[in-house]
């Protein structure tokens, strides 16, 4: 043994300590971190859970240096470091994959390989570089294409590529922001599999953001959990079971509430879409052929990694892009998307990013409420605006959908993510007959109650007859709300069952293009 | 005027190629600072005002220093003056920079105009030229191919700017922080520093610009020498793909257009005189129409162009 380590001991250098002590961060009024501290012990895999809005995030970015905390500490090696910018960070071997893609698009890997080290020298020998880079490649866990530029990476290469930058880095201790939200599951598996070896020969340490579970009972070894910016426990992930960190991090019990979905016997195709191709805005194909019928009452889910043409093919039904070819029939007749058409086949939409794509950000509450509305009766006579009727139905709406504004005269853009989702949710939910509802990834970014809120909002409208196509990301949501789930992947549909006869590993599988 | 009559049709592609080189040369300075500065993700408008207060300022400090390549330097300096304003005040929070460009049109304008009014008259001393006809023995050949320094040294910046994109850690730096702000301060750069360098640059070269429509083509100073070249320069930059060595070929084109009104002139076409003077009007136009599309971005554009972020 002795002879074995000994060269071993010599050549990879151990990660040290890393220790928060009483880290506070306020933005304005917002007590975003409350006197937090935490320890990643040398050699660990280390959870940090917590729901949307915690201070996860926070406390990473400041000990990242990309926030100055308004008090606390960051200790590296047991004393005391200012890391003031990511590079401070680097220079400590402390590196972070973010949650967004930290690479340029334009460039290629090679040139955001070498643009990310500190050293970099201010004229590139680029032969010389690409020996190094093909040298260091053949050692790294995974591979990636150093030629390509980045814009024609999959999802789950750039995600590679961001955590080989930080191993070129010689980082020591790798923070990731949820890595795992851009992969497919088999991915995820892989890539956390292959950064679990390197922690286990005891070449790095990782603090890993996630919110996944499964991928905390499977890989990490402690867990820390913050809730509304404050320490809310700690523990060694095998003396832990899920409903003990579940409850660590709402503060309660909380189950989520089964849906109860109404059969319905004589459907009714609402939507049909014909051969749609579609491009995406860099000219590429995007969409690439595409056909489906969504019935009244019912909820056809897609499910996909983000970037296989999923978010085209929203636009195209919503009206937002027109297709390159194929056509799109709702209840029967064809349809162009156009506000009369909408109007009269109650086609309501719920797009993702609903703040960029769904509302005037600088219009008030009430006036955002009322744009499916707002040029008929009660709300307007002839070409004249009946404020009042706007405001009364905004006021309805507000208090039934639970939206929290400080009055309907607001800007929408001063309103969290919930409310705003809330907001046009009411909207698109409020008309008396509705045949057909397309959301997409309405849930991304809420918490807990909001995600139940609008799952139960969703199956009452399909219970009352209404059509839904649920595009989403989150693979539980579409399991749990779908009747029938189908998977995109690459322009094209991969996968298709009934949700009782839905196979797991099938739909990862036909995610990622098999 | 016997050879000139010999010279005959051939006249035409002779003065469009001197057209090309001399007309083209404030085209290819300012579209080499265009290029510089949108790569770092900036657009800056007012190169406009910049290539007008550059030539009054090569042309006012080479009448009073009687040396034109001080005149250079000096419309460079004023150039790249402007530019700290525009790399300052666009970058503030809320602050648009195609408002700031269209202000800092103005504003250089009415700079040029202020310190120009006592260059009008006087004759100040011209950069040397370069006779490449002198072999001929043919006034109009020999008139043609005198070719400016400052035309070969923008020549060479162009391969000189393509290289540095590629291969230099400050070329980078650039490209990463027009691309994805995010992505250049995750690497810890400072956004702010490395546009307003970059502005700074390319206003410095679209002084120099300026600095060769007073001393070299036309060769001297009123308030319409630019005619909307800064301009049009920002559109060719669009045509050119962000591309340097493409910003060359463009502003030959370019230059070239401008030329073809005067060249049939040369040889007696009276007909649609103004109509062949706004050649390179229209051209701006139909690469407008033909670049543009609502159903898909532009390639090579520099992801964060023109963003508030």
């Amino acid at each position: 043994m002795t002879i074995a380590t000994t060269p071993l001991a010599i050549e990879t250098e151990a990660p040290p300590e890393l220790e928060v002590v009483n880290m506070t961060k306020q933005f304005g009024k917002l007590v975003a971190l409350d006197n937090v501290s935490m320890l990643l012990k040398p050699g660990t895999f280390h959870a940090l859970l917590g729901e949307n809005g915690a201070g996860k995030s926070t406390l990473v970015k400041c000990i990242m240096g990309f926030y100055r905390p308004d008090q606390g500490d960051v200790l590296i090696g047991k004393s005391a470091r200012t890391i003031d910018s990511p590079r401070d960070a680097q220079r400590y071997g402390v590196g972070m994959v973010y949650q967004h893609f930290t690479s340029v698009p334009a460039m290629t890997v090679a040139e955001n390989l070498v643009l990310s080290r500190i050293d970099s020298p201010a004229l590139i020998n680029w032969k010389d570089e690409y020996d190094k880079l093909s040298a260091f490649m053949a050692t790294a866990p995974f591979r990636v294409p150093l030629e390509l530029p980045i814009s024609q990476l999959a999802a789950g290469q750039k995600q590679k590529l961001e955590i080989l930058k930080q191993l070129y880095l010689k980082s020591k201790i790798l923070i990731l922001d949820e890595p795992t939200s851009v992969l497919t599951p088999d991915e995820a598996d892989e890539v956390l599999g292959l950064i679990r070896q390197q922690v286990t020969a005891g070449k790095l340490s990782v603090l890993i953001i996630t919110h996944k579970f499964r991928e905390v009972t499977s890989f990490a070894d402690e867990v820390t959990v913050l809730r509304k910016g404050k320490f809310a426990g700690t523990g060694s992930v095998k003396d832990l079971s899920v409903s003990d960190m579940a409850e660590m991090m709402m503060g309660e019990r909380k189950e989520p509430q089964p849906v109860s979905k109404v059969t319905h016997l004589n459907a009714v195709p609402v939507l049909e879409a014909r051969d749609i191709h579609a491009i995406k805005d860099s000219g590429l194909p995007a969409v690439n052929g595409l056909s489906l019928t969504v019935h009244s009452g019912e909820i056809v889910g897609i499910a996909g990694i983000s970037g296989n043409g999923q978010k085209e093919l929203v636009e195209v039904l919503a009206g937002q892009r027109s297709p390159t070819s194929g056509e799109v029939l709702v209840n029967g007749k064809p349809y162009k998307a156009t506000r009369a058409e909408m109007y009269s086949n109650k086609v309501f939409a719920l797009p993702e990013e609903p703040l960029r794509n769904a509302c005037v950000p600088h219009m008030s509450v009430a006036e955002n409420m009322a744009l499916r509305t707002f040029d008929r009766p009660p709300q307007a006579k002839g070409f004249m605006l009946i404020l009042n009727a706007i405001r009364n139905t905004a006021d309805t709406l507000i208090k039934q959908f639970s939206v929290k504004t400080p009055s309907p005269e607001t800007p929408i853009s001063n309103l969290s993510g919930g409310n705003v989702q809330r907001a046009v949710l009411a909207r698109e939910l409020s008309s008396e007959h509705i045949n057909l509802l397309i959301a997409a990834n309405p849930c991304f970014g809420l918490d807990f109650a909001a995600v139940e809120f609008i799952h139960g909002q969703i199956v009452e409208a399909r219970n009352r007859g209404v059509a839904v196509l649920l595009v989403s990301e989150d693979l539980d949501e579409l399991l749990k709300l779908s009747d029938r789930l189908i998977v995109i992947s690459g322009g094209k549909f991969s996968y298709e069952s009934e949700i009782a006869k839905a196979d797991f590993s099938a739909i990862s599988h036909s995610m990622a293009g098999h | 005027m016997a050879t000139e009559a010999a010279l005959g049709w051939w006249g035409v592609p002779l003065a469009i190629a001197a057209g090309t080189m001399r007309g083209g040369t404030p085209f290819l300075f300012v579209s080499l600072g265009e290029c510089l500065t949108e790569k770092s993700g900036k657009i800056n408008l007012g190169l406009e005002g910049t290539l007008l207060t550059g030539a009054m300022a090569a042309y006012g400090t080479s009448y009073l220093t009687g040396s034109p390549w001080i005149g250079v330097l000096a419309a460079g300096l004023a150039g790249a003056a402007l530019g700290v304003i525009h790399g300052w005040l666009s970058q503030q929070f809320r602050v648009n920079d195609v408002a700031v460009g269209i202000a800092m049109i103005i504003f250089g304008s009415g700079v040029a105009f202020f310190f120009g009014k006592p260059f009008i008259q006087p004759k100040a001393a011209q950069l040397p030229t370069i006779d490449l006809g002198a072999w001929s023995g043919i006034p109009a050949v020999e008139a043609a191919l005198q070719i400016s320094p400052l035309f070969l040294l923008g020549v060479l910046i162009a391969p000189i700017m393509h290289w540095f994109f590629k291969s230099t850690r400050w070329g980078l730096f650039i490209r990463a922080v027009g691309d994805s702000p995010d992505a250049a301060k995750a690497m810890g750069m400072s956004i702010f520093k490395v546009r307003l360098l970059s502005v700074v640059a390319g206003s410095f070269l679209a002084g120099i610009g300026g600095a060769s429509l007073s001393l070299y083509y036309p060769g001297l100073w009123t308030e319409r020498i630019s005619s909307g070249q800064g301009l049009m320069a920002v559109a060719l930059v669009i045509f050119a793909r962000w591309n340097p060595i493409q910003c060359l070929w463009a502003s030959l084109l370019f230059g070239g257009a401008q030329a073809l009104g005067p060249a049939l002139q040369s040889v007696g076409i009276k007909e649609g005189y103004y109509l062949f003077n706004a050649a390179p009007y229209i051209l701006t136009l139909v690469i407008m129409i033909f670049t543009c599309s609502p159903k898909r971005s532009l390639t090579g554009a520099p992801g964060a162009l023109g963003t508030d972020t």
